[in-house]
């Protein structure tokens, strides 16, 4: 009876575009927001800090931005690491350039740059598509990571070819640089990442979601509904990357501390797209239970058998985590499309109805 | 019949009323078009109007070409000769939205529908030309853009209550029976408020109860509606019951044109649909 729904009824279309339509949905999500904003902090250390949280929330949205493109308007791309890696840089360069700048203010136009360059990339998708494009994003992507190396002026001229994070204050506080403390830095990046998934859900389920998932299921029938598949297409590109690229620069700023080229290279597209599978495509819940299993998974392969007393090497826990995610990705593929979001989506609809099932 | 809840007026001020063109006037005209795939002719030479406010059918053989022709009218082809004066404008070369955004919707033979999407969503989608909050309204969804969708979403249900549909509104579509994909395609068209409605097979692979249905809506949606119809139909009893002029395609080209009684009687249609050697 977790979850009944009887006597609750809709008198008025508005009612029924109530983000929670079920009253549980709405205590579930109070009850993360609480465990989020009240309980983590409180009882989290250091460790879980920057080894858990912050990254789990920032992938999450890397993951959130790569969805809208992939899993709303079915684009596929594999530069999501350099479009990380444009909005990084672009946030150095400004903080940098403009040091009295508000930081929030900074990161937002770190976005614009790679939303730009993203809608610049995403240029082929409107005469290719599928695989093709995914390679013409690669090309993005080796482009891109060739400039942060080569470009000295994107990293100061720095002679390690690194860019360090220098210490930025909002409002009297630290929120990056080497002085910040983890706790601010994880309520920053919360408050962050909850501002742009409630803007995210707001598009998804209104008219522009609509015109992309049409055009993901079928670009010549969105064609003839009146839609212009340039447009939705290049807007997709615009607001994921966008997306991205706040990520990239959460990413480098109030995690990593420092980066060269070389992070923001395949392999961190590949991870956030495999996030963004194992959680669910066309899902925005998906990209956090995703977040979570792929930051958590090698935090417990190297925890739980040392805590049964079992000595594990490191690179162990690195090949066991490649196998594992390596499983997950082809089970998700074959078995379940949309991902983690997919099977809580069972569950609640199984709760709806227990315990009587007819 | 059955009763069911009117289409007309109910549904705000249909677009058909407002293209300027009386009823009985010509709404489409078609030109001299030629139409080749490389060496396929698909079409050769055909010139045929539809006026506004009838029902209009475009018969033939398979491959005769008539959903290439339907392909001309919305942009989805060019021809390589002819022209298409819709609304008394004349166009050449020109994309399908622009076709929609003038008043032209479709259904397809093969339905075209977003799978993934429920049934709700699929005729929302068909609301989209109409609907304008930009995408900073879009993300705050309070205000503005919440009030649009609602609006829409009232011009939805309507639609989805003369297609007597309701059942099926939070189904993604690809779980449907064909039938039911068939009339959610109807109501996704319906849901742009097209003055011309082009319908490509509306009743294949329809049993004949569903055919019954539909030919119904057909009918209603031309009365009440006021929306002129071009279709395309195999089964020649439904074409004689529905329309009020019948163009018969054969190999390309144009072999009859008139009154549903006067086709039906035409020596070369005879010959086309029993398929004497040419
Ligand atoms: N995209 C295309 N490419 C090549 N040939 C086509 C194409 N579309 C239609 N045709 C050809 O044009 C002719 C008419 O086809 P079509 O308009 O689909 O006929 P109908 O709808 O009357 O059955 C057929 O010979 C068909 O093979
Ligand atoms: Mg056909």
């Amino acid at each position: 009876m977790l979850y009944r729904v009887a006597g609750q009824f809709k008198t008025s279309y508005e009612a029924d575009y109530a983000l929670f339509p079920v009253r549980q949905d709405a205590w579930l999500l109070a009850f993360i927001l609480l465990l989020a904003f009240v309980v983590f902090p409180m009882t989290a250390n250091e460790f879980v800090f920057r080894a858990l949280l912050i990254p789990v929330l920032i992938y999450s949205l890397a993951a959130l931005g790569l969805n809208i493109l992939t899993g709303y308007a079915g684009q596929l791309s594999l530069g999501t690491g350099a479009f990380m890696g444009v909005g990084a840089y672009a946030c150095y360069k400004l903080v940098t350039i403009f040091p009295e700048m508000n930081f929030v203010i900074a990161l937002a136009i770190s976005g614009l740059f790679s939303a730009t360059v993203g809608m610049a990339f995403g240029l082929p998708s409107l005469r290719i598509k599928g695989f093709y494009l995914a390679i013409a994003t690669l090309a993005a992507q080796f482009f891109l990571v060739w400039l942060f190396q080569k470009w000295a002026w994107l990293y100061n001229y720095n002679t390690s070819g690194a860019i360090q994070v220098p210490n930025i204050d909002m409002f009297g506080v630290t929120v990056a640089g080497p002085n910040a403390t983890a706790i601010v830095q994880y309520y920053f990046v919360l408050a962050i990442v909850c501002a742009i998934t409630f803007l995210a859900i707001n598009i998804t389920r209104g008219r522009i979601g609509r015109i992309w998932k049409s055009v993901r299921d079928m670009d010549i029938a969105a064609e003839l509904v009146g839609i212009n598949l340039m447009k939705a297409k290049l807007m997709a590109f615009f607001v994921s990357s966008y997306i991205v690229g706040i990520a990239g620069a959460l990413f480098v700023f109030l995690w990593r501390g420092a980066a060269e080229a070389a992070l923001f290279d395949i392999p961190l597209s590949f991870r956030v797209l495999f996030i963004a599978i194992i959680g669910g495509l066309g899902s925005i819940l998906g990209n956090y239970l995703g977040a979570i299993l792929i930051v958590a998974l090698p935090v417990i392969l190297s925890t739980v058998p040392r805590a049964f007393g079992l000595p594990i090497s490191p690179s162990m826990v690195e090949h066991l985590n490649i196998m594992v995610v390596g499983a997950l990705i082809i089970t998700f593929l074959i078995v379940e499309p949309h991902g983690l979001a997919r099977y809580w989506a069972i569950i609640r609809e199984k709760l709806i109805i227990w315990p009587f099932p007819h | 019949m059955n009763a069911h809840p009117a289409i007309g007026p109910a549904l705000g001020q249909p677009d058909a009323s407002d293209d300027g063109i009386a009823k009985g006037e010509v709404l489409l005209k078609v030109d001299n078009v030629s139409l080749s795939f490389g060496g396929v002719k698909a079409i050769t030479d055909i010139s045929f109007d539809v006026r506004k406010g009838e029902i209009r059918a475009i018969i033939g053989p398979n491959g005769a070409g008539k959903t290439s022709m339907l392909n001309v009218v919305n942009g989805f082809y060019t021809p390589q000769q002819g022209t298409i004066t819709f609304r008394g404008v004349e166009r050449r070369a020109m994309k399908p939205h622009h076709a929609v955004r003038q008043g032209i919707a479709r259904t397809f033979q093969n339905v075209a529908l977003f799978k993934g999407m429920t049934t709700l969503e699929n005729i929302m989608a068909g609301r989209s030309v109409h609907m304008h909050r930009n995408v900073f309204w879009q993300m705050l969804w309070h205000g503005p853009a919440l009030k649009e969708e609602i609006e829409h979403r009232e011009k939805v249900e309507e639609i989805i209550d003369f297609l007597e549909i309701e059942h099926i509104r939070r189904t993604p579509v690809g779980k449907l029976p064909y039938g039911l994909q068939k009339r959610v395609e109807l109501g996704r068209a319906l849901a742009m408020e097209p003055s011309l409605l082009l319908l490509d097979e509306p009743m294949a692979g329809m049993n004949l109860e569903e055919k019954e249905d539909m030919s119904r809506f057909i009918i209603d949606v031309n009365q009440q509606r006021g929306t002129t119809i071009a279709l395309i139909e195999h089964d020649m009893g439904v074409v004689m019951d529905l329309s009020d002029r019948v163009v018969v395609l054969d190999y390309g080209k144009k072999i009859a044109d008139g009154p549903p009684d006067e086709v039906k009687n035409d020596q070369a249609v005879i010959d086309a649909y029993l398929g004497v050697a040419h």
